[in-house]
Order: C-alpha cells, then sequence, then structure tokens
C-alpha cells in the first residue's frame, strides 16, 4: 500500500513540476495545487498507513493510527486553501486589470 | 513555564484583529499602532532581561509537556531577535506613518504590518518544527498582502512569482517535515535534537537536513535568490525596509536553529554545503551590487551579500563564529531598516531610482546625507560603529578554522559593500541638483524621527559593544552548546514518559523503513 501511494505521490509531485515549469498562469496554479497535494499525501504515509483504527477512541483501544499527522495535514490544507485562493484572486486580478496571464507579463502591452 | 512568552506573538495579532474594525478612521489606527509597537518594545525587553538572569524561558502550551504539544522556548538568541523585531517594527511604523499614503492605511496596511509581526515574533520564539511552519505562513501572507496593496502592474507580476517562489518552498518545507517526522517520530526541536544525536545523521538524516537547507535557503535568499532583487522592488519603501530587515532574517534564524542544534553530527556535508553556498551568495550578490546603478536594486544585492556574510558565519560553526552571527544578525536588521528609510528619503526626494539622474541632495538634505555616510561605514564594519564587532568575530574565527577562501570571500564583499554605497552616496548627494525644478513635498521630519533612531541605536551599539556582547555570548553559548537548549525543554519530562512515547511511536509506525 505504502509503495502505491509513494508511486502516486511521484505522479503528482511530477506533473505538479511540469505544469509549473509552463508560462501560463493558470497551468502554474493547478501545479501547486497538484503539489500541495502531493505533499498532503506525503505526510499521511510517511506515518504509516496499514496500523489500524481511527485516532484515539480512548485508552484502552486495542489499535489506533497515530493522530499528529492528520492534525498536521489539517493545518497545512487549511493553509494551502487559503494561499490556494489568495494566489487565484491575484492571478485574476492581474488578468483583468493588467491583462497578464503569464508570469512574464509579456502579453500585457496590448492595454 | 512563562506566559510572557506568547505576548510577542499576542500583542501584534490582537491589534491587527482590532485594526480591521476601524477601517476608516485612519488616526485612530495609528494611534493604535503605535502604542502596540511601544508594549511590544517593553515586553521584548523584559523577556531578555528575564533570559539574562533567569536562563532560557519556556512556555508549554495548554500545559502538554514535551514532545506533545508546542513548546515556546526564548533562549538569549530568540529574545534578542524579538527585541531587535520590535524596535525595527516600530520604527518602520513610524516611517510608514509618514510615508504609506492614506489609500494603504484605508485598505488594512496597518493589519497585514501587525500580522507580519506576529508571523516574524512566532518564527523566533517556536520549538515545534510545524509550528515554525506555520509562523512562516502567517509572515508569508502579510507579505503577499503588502507587496500586492497599490495593486499596480509592477506590484501584480511580482507578487505573482512571490508567491510562486514561496508556494513551492513551503511544500518542500512540509515534505521535509513529513520524512523527518518518519525517521524520528517527533518535531519538536529539542526532541528531535536528542533523537538526531541517538539515531545518528546517516543517509536519510542527511536528505532530510540538505531539503531543509534548501527551504530556508530560499526564504532566506542565500544562493537561491533570483527572486529577492525583483519582489524587493515593488512595494513602496516602508514595506521594502521591513521586508529587507525582518523576511530573510527569519530564514537565516531557521537556519542557524536547525544547523546548530539538530543536524550537527555531519558538518562535512551539511555545513561545508552551507558554506560554498555562502559564499556563492556573496560573490554573485557583489556582482549584482557592483552592476546595478538603480538604488532599489543596489540595496537589494546588498541584502543578498549579507546574508552570504551571516550564513558564512553559521558553516564556521565555533563558539566564536556564532557570536559574531549573533551580533551581526542584530545589526543588520536596524542597519537594513535605516538603509531603506534614508533610500525612501532620497526617493521621494528626487522621484527617481536612476543614480544618473539625482545628484547635489546634500545641499537641502545635510543630515539624510551624512547619516547615509555613516551608516555606509556601519554597513562595511568600521569601528566604533555597530558592523565591526560582528564581522571581527566571525572573519576571525573564519581564519582560524579551514574557511580561509570563504574567509577572504567575506572580506572582499565587505569592499563591494563599500564601493557600492559610495557610488550611491556620491550619486545621490555630490554634484549639482538636477530635480530642481520642482521641490518635492516631504514629511522630512516625520521621515528624520524613526531614522534618527535607528542611527543613534547603531552608533550606541558600536560603542557599547561591551555592553551588548555580553548578552550576545550568551546567546552564542547556547547555540555552541545544544545540550543547554534541550534540557531546559526537556527538565520537566518525566524520562519513563518519554520511553513510552517511543514504545508507543514504534509500534504505530511500524511498517515505515526507519
Amino acid at each position: 500500500m505504502e509503495l502505491l501511494i509513494a508511486l502516486a505521490i511521484g505522479v503528482l509531485f511530477t506533473v505538479g513540476v511540469y505544469l509549473v515549469l509552463s508560462k501560463s498562469l493558470l497551468r502554474i496554479l493547478l501545479g501547486t495545487t497538484l503539489i500541495t497535494h502531493g505533499v498532503h499525501l506525503l505526510l499521511l504515509t510517511m506515518a504509516g498507513l496499514k496500523t489500524g483504527a481511527s485516532p484515539l477512541l480512548g485508552e484502552n483501544a486495542d489499535s489506533y493510527v497515530d493522530p499528529l499527522p492528520q492534525a498536521l495535514i489539517l493545518t497545512s490544507i487549511v493553509i494551502s486553501f487559503g494561499v490556494s485562493a489568495f494566489f487565484i484572486v491575484l492571478a485574476y486580478r492581474a488578468y483583468r486589470s493588467a491583462g497578464m496571464d503569464d508570469v512574464e507579463g509579456s502579453r500585457g502591452e496590448r492595454e | 513555564m512563562n506566559n510572557l512568552l506568547v505576548m510577542p506573538l499576542l500583542i501584534p495579532a490582537l491589534t491587527a484583529v482590532i485594526l480591521i474594525f476601524l477601517k476608516d478612521r485612519i488616526g485612530l489606527q495609528r494611534v493604535i499602532s503605535a502604542v502596540s509597537g511601544f508594549i511590544n518594545i517593553a515586553v521584548a525587553a523584559l523577556i531578555v532581561y528575564q533570559v539574562h538572569t533567569d536562563g532560557i524561558q519556556t512556555l508549554y502550551m495548554g500545559g502538554w509537556m514535551p514532545p506533545y504539544g508546542i513548546v515556546f522556548v526564548a533562549d538569549m538568541f530568540a529574545a534578542l531577535l524579538v527585541l531587535t523585531t520590535s524596535i525595527v517594527g516600530a520604527a518602520c511604523l513610524f516611517f510608514s506613518f509618514a510615508s504609506i499614503g492614506e489609500e494603504r492605511e484605508r485598505y488594512y496596511y496597518y493589519v497585514f504590518f501587525h500580522f507580519l509581526l506576529t508571523g516574524v515574533s512566532g518564527s523566533f520564539l517556536t520549538g515545534d518544527l510545524f509550528n515554525l511552519f506555520v509562523c512562516f505562513e502567517v509572515l508569508l501572507v502579510a507579505s503577499y498582502s503588502m507587496i500586492v496593496l497599490g495593486g499596480t502592474r509592477v506590484q501584480l507580476r511580482e507578487t505573482l512569482k512571490y508567491i510562486l517562489v514561496n508556494v513551492l518552498s513551503s511544500s518542500l518545507f512540509v515534505a521535509a517535515i513529513a520524512y523527518l517526522y518518519a525517521a524520528t517520530g517527533t518535531l519538536n526541536m529539542a526532541h528531535l535534537a536528542v533523537r538526531v544525536a541517538e539515531a545518528g545523521q546517516g543517509g536519510i538524516m542527511n536528505v532530510i537536513a540538505v531539503l531543509l537547507l534548501l527551504v530556508f535557503s530560499l526564504k532566506a535568499g542565500l544562493l537561491l535568490f533570483f527572486w529577492l532583487p525583483d519582489s524587493y522592488s515593488a512595494p513602496p519603501l516602508a514595506v521594502r525596509a521591513l521586508f529587507g530587515a525582518l523576511l530573510t532574517k527569519v530564514g537565516l534564524y531557521a537556519i542557524t536553529r536547525t544547523f546548530t542544534l539538530i543536524f550537527i553530527h555531519d558538518t562535512g556535508l551539511t555545513h561545508s554545503l552551507m558554506g560554498w553556498m555562502a559564499g556563492a551568495t556573496m560573490i554573485l550578490g557583489a556582482v549584482g551590487a557592483l552592476a546595478y546603478s538603480d538604488l532599489s536594486r543596489i540595496f537589494n544585492y546588498n541584502i543578498i551579500i549579507s546574508v552570504g556574510f551571516l550564513a558564512f558565519g553559521i558553516s564556521v560553526l565555533t563558539q566564536d563564529s556564532l557570536n559574531g552571527v549573533v551580533f551581526y544578525l542584530m545589526h543588520d536588521m536596524i542597519a537594513k531598516a535605516l538603509l531603506f528609510f534614508l533610500g525612501g528619503m532620497i526617493l521621494a526626494a528626487s522621484g527617481t531610482e536612476q543614480l544618473k539622474l539625482m545628484g547635489g541632495l546634500i545641499r537641502r538634505y545635510p543630515w539624510t546625507g551624512w547619516m547615509f555616510f555613516i551608516l555606509t561605514l556601519a554597513l562595511v564594519g568600521v569601528p566604533p560603529l555597530s558592523g565591526f564587532a560582528g564581522k571581527v568575530m566571525m572573519i576571525r574565527s573564519g581564519f582560524g578554522g579551514m574557511h580561509v577562501a570563504l574567509a577572504l570571500i567575506a572580506l572582499a564583499s565587505s569592499f563591494v559593500v563599500l564601493y557600492s554605497l559610495i557610488k550611491v552616496f556620491q550619486g545621490v548627494f555630490w554634484g549639482g541638483e538636477r530635480s530642481e525644478e520642482e521641490i518635492r513635498p516631504l514629511h522630512y521630519k516625520a521621515m528624520m524621527a524613526p531614522a534618527a533612531v535607528l542611527f543613534v541605536l547603531i552608533i550606541l551599539m558600536g560603542i557599547g559593544a561591551e555592553t551588548v556582547n555580553g548578552f550576545v555570548m550568551q546567546a552564542g553559548a547556547v547555540l555552541a552548546d545544544p545540550a543547554q537548549y534541550i534540557n531546559a525543554v526537556m527538565k520537566g519530562v518525566d524520562p519513563d514518559g518519554l520511553s513510552n512515547i517511543i514504545e508507543l511511536h514504534d509500534s504505530v509506525s511500524v511498517d515505515v523503513p526507519q
């Protein structure tokens, strides 16, 4: 299972890096989203996947997974959600008011 | 336990929240901001005093003992940086009053300002690696907003690049944290230091260490500084002063903390790499500072040179060089803020950034001119100014160890700093006035006041170096001897409880190869 997820993380990173290296802003946005997804999945996988039930069902539970990585992922998701929203709004604003749709802003000269 | 430690975080955060509701009442916003700034300085000074008399202070959030929960730790290094941050922050605040303009003030400038300070102070004080990531994000989100506030074309373009770089580096940071958690089962820095020492810093640990080094380098502008000169040219000067003084320093602080506390067992790899990155940064920064002839580029490449210089000091890793790092870091935060203040006055007076289009300002603004000149000497490291002591300690220990080449580069970089800033001084203040047709309105006195305070601080730090050094030595001693930090954080922890945690972790992550 870990191997499968690790491969999926690898694919997410590869696709994300490919998209980030392109010039169009929209692709870059998608690329960063995919990379962040990959990172979150990595956090989950690194804590171990197969070891049991929900976290912390009581002190005497037979098995439970480590709850810390899930708390970390939750925090990280919230942060990347906020940053992505800001990034998208900014890109939209740049497109609307300055006509930019790539990072160099070269298309914007028309306005 | 010391609840005071959360105040440098809480005061700016609370101020920012209050200011959100006072959107249109600019006068009140300024008053509250200023009061908050002064309280912050007082609290930071109190923390420095407590650390000085009682040793390292800790705060276990919610009473959770390490390695559970989040711990705040103020050793002397963190406390001094928090104090410097609050002073520089207050100065930037007053400079903003004079220069930022009503439009920005109305659109939550001070809110972002205080959230930025929250993030910076939090990064210095936290003793938990994931919490460091969160504090980084707080200050980064505030800095995105501050760069783009105003929404000009250049600002939009540079903010997009700046966010992209930081989103990627933050992703790598979280990835490094994930690996580290898998390998050690903890994120508390003191506990990490114990675990890494126990497990030995072998292959996987070195991978993580280098990954963290790259992440922090990207934030600090160490070698990976390609984004810095453009991004830092976009916002107004008050914002640039804040960024130049504080943001790269947070990255440097993270490097210092990580590579004096946790990853210290394979210095041949990690610290050599850091050393050569520092050398390359100084050389490339010097090339940039010599190549350009506009104010903001020269200033920005000067930031990069000093980042390289400090990283060189960290990579040497002796007691003496770490003392130098602490001293020079404090000096550099104040001096860079002052540099941008004076740059802001020059810009406001001449209306251009191109050196060729300026001249003769010394007639109208003699004080600005001479302050700039003395600041240049301080940045170069001429005694008895504040840059001298730190530089001497770092370069001396560089020559003492096996870092002669790097020490020579560091010395040479000082000459480049001298040349590039004297070039600015000549271009701006000497010669005939070029822009006499329009005398621009300038809140000269209001801009001068915060600059004068920082200027006096630079001179006092130089003349009173012996006094400052007492504090600096205490900071350097903890950096050079991680056991002090670890014991201070872990002292309340039951050793049996700790071993239970280790067993728990081993049973939980049974599938992860360690």
